[in-house]
């Protein structure tokens, strides 16, 4: 037992497969961890309030919305960003998927959609519309422009089926 | 940083964790998954001294059966308990009303342990677990108790937790027989609490009636209800929707529902009785295919 308490917590993750130790307060965030620590800015801050999913991150293979999980939580977890997705200069075929669809307008939603539809995608690899809508459930898009999104989802679903590229985890 | 400052223990086994409750309890508050209590935090409208994280504890996340009752560990998550095949074939209710919180992301970090210590008055397993007559396991370096969920919710956000107390295990049984469930969740926003949630069980005789019913709703009150008045209505009848519609009336019977910016008082009170007759119409159709089946 640590005595009274610790007001800063050494915390050690794999972020984007490499290996990152730091000394944080008890208090940060994780998505504040990631931009202002470790300088990934990919990662969104949006509505403060759990709701926007513009800071999602996975997290031991799992979508997360970072805003909501303090760094110490993360400790011995591999994270992986948007910064994270390309692989030797190739985009992740979600990526390519909202390229090619006009996925993004604004833009700010797009990290967190990203990586929300990489949890569900890696899950359920053949998705129906309404399927992909309500997985995006929890990230919002203020240009409105879900329905090229929800095309890229598609897109993104029959690309990953047919190079058989299923990146499982947080690598 | 928006959280106001404050320690962080991170216990490593139980033991340690109930002793940290017994000594720090009541400046201290436990943190699960977070989903409840980092937006409260983060408001700054909660600022514990203390934060003891259970996350770390091994052990407490799990589901399985255990003498006709399905144990579920309080770190176990919502997508753990909507995706969990023991519970989609033995207690399907739970893992139906689990699918409806808020969204994947939250659903893949919030607990049934941190959302019923939280006890929001509009959260969706609530009114599963009332009908179902679920018990919590509640742990101390005292000792132990298990409560019906009902009388462990007391009001808003209140709960018969006492500080040294850790919520350690949800207790649902095993359904068997004939028998069909739903959970109807009316909302307008994707992601949000209910404005009325019903949650409801069936069990049909082999003959084709009401043997058991049992109606719970949330969002309704200061804690939720069993909707006894409907239940009374139709056990022993022959099972019709006709006698769903007639009986769904009396969901309203004593509801004194809250008007908030969602829903005015009166609303809620019509839309209890609306997703009581589709919750229950859902559950019998359901209990009738499992009856043919049988």
């Amino acid at each position: 037992m640590e005595g009274e308490g610790l007001e800063v917590v050494e915390v050690s993750m794999k972020v984007n497969g490499k290996p990152v130790k730091a000394k944080v307060p008890a208090r940060m965030l994780l998505v504040h961890f990631l931009r202002d620590v470790l300088g990934l800015t990919g990662t969104h801050v949006g509505c403060d309030t759990s709701n926007c999913g513009a800071c999602t991150v996975i997290m031991n293979g799992k979508a997360v919305k970072s805003c909501t999980v303090f760094a110490f939580m993360a400790d011995g977890a591999e994270i992986l960003t948007i910064e994270g997705l390309a692989q030797n200069g190739k985009l992740h075929p979600i990526q390519e998927a909202f390229w090619e669809n006009h996925g993004l307008q604004c833009g700010f939603c797009t990290p967190g959609m990203i990586m929300t539809l990489y949890d569900f995608l890696n899950r359920n690899p053949e998705p129906t519309e309404e399927e992909v809508r309500r997985a995006i459930e929890g990230n919002l898009c203020r240009c409105t422009g879900y329905v090229n999104i929800v095309r890229s989802a598609l897109a993104a679903a029959e690309k990953m089926r047919a190079v058989g590229r299923w990146v499982k985890g947080g690598a | 940083m928006y959280p106001a400052s404050f320690k962080v223990f991170v216990p490593k086994s139980l033991d340690e964790a109930l002793e940290l409750l017994a000594k720090y309890g009541e400046e201290a508050k436990v943190l699960a998954g977070g989903h409840s209590l980092i937006p409260l935090m983060r408001l700054r409208l909660v600022k514990p001294k203390y934060v003891i994280y259970i996350g770390k504890i091994p052990g407490l996340s799990y589901i399985r059966e255990e003498g006709g009752v399905i144990r579920i560990g309080a770190m176990t998550t919502h997508n753990e308990i909507e995706e969990s095949q023991l519970l989609k074939e033995k207690n399907p209710l739970l893992s139906e009303t689990a699918s409806h919180i808020g969204d994947l992301q939250v659903r893949n970090m919030g607990t049934i342990g941190g959302s019923l210590a939280h006890a929001d008055p509009a959260a969706d397993y609530p009114a599963a677990l009332t009908a179902l007559e679920a018990d919590v396991v509640l742990k101390s370096a005292k000792g132990e108790r298990v409560l019906k969920v009902s009388d462990f919710i007391q009001g808003p956000y209140l709960t018969d937790l006492r500080p040294d107390e850790l919520l350690v295990e949800v207790r649902v049984p095993v359904l068997s027989g004939a028998f069909g469930t739903s959970y109807k969740k009316l909302y307008f926003r994707a992601g949000d609490f209910a404005i009325v949630g019903v949650a409801a069980l069936v069990e049909l005789s082999p003959e084709g009636s009401f043997k058991r019913v049992r109606v719970a709703l949330t969002g309704v009150g200061e804690k939720p209800v069993r909707a006894r008045g409907v239940e009374e209505e139709l056990e022993g009848k022959e099972a019709s929707e006709e006698a769903i519609a007639k009986a769904a009336e009396r969901a309203k019977e004593g509801l004194n529902p809250p008007s908030d910016i969602r829903a005015s008082s009166e609303y809620r009170r019509e839309m209890s009785v609306v997703l009581t007759r589709r919750a229950l119409i859902e559950a019998l159709r359901r209990a009738r295919e499992r009856l043919k089946s049988q």
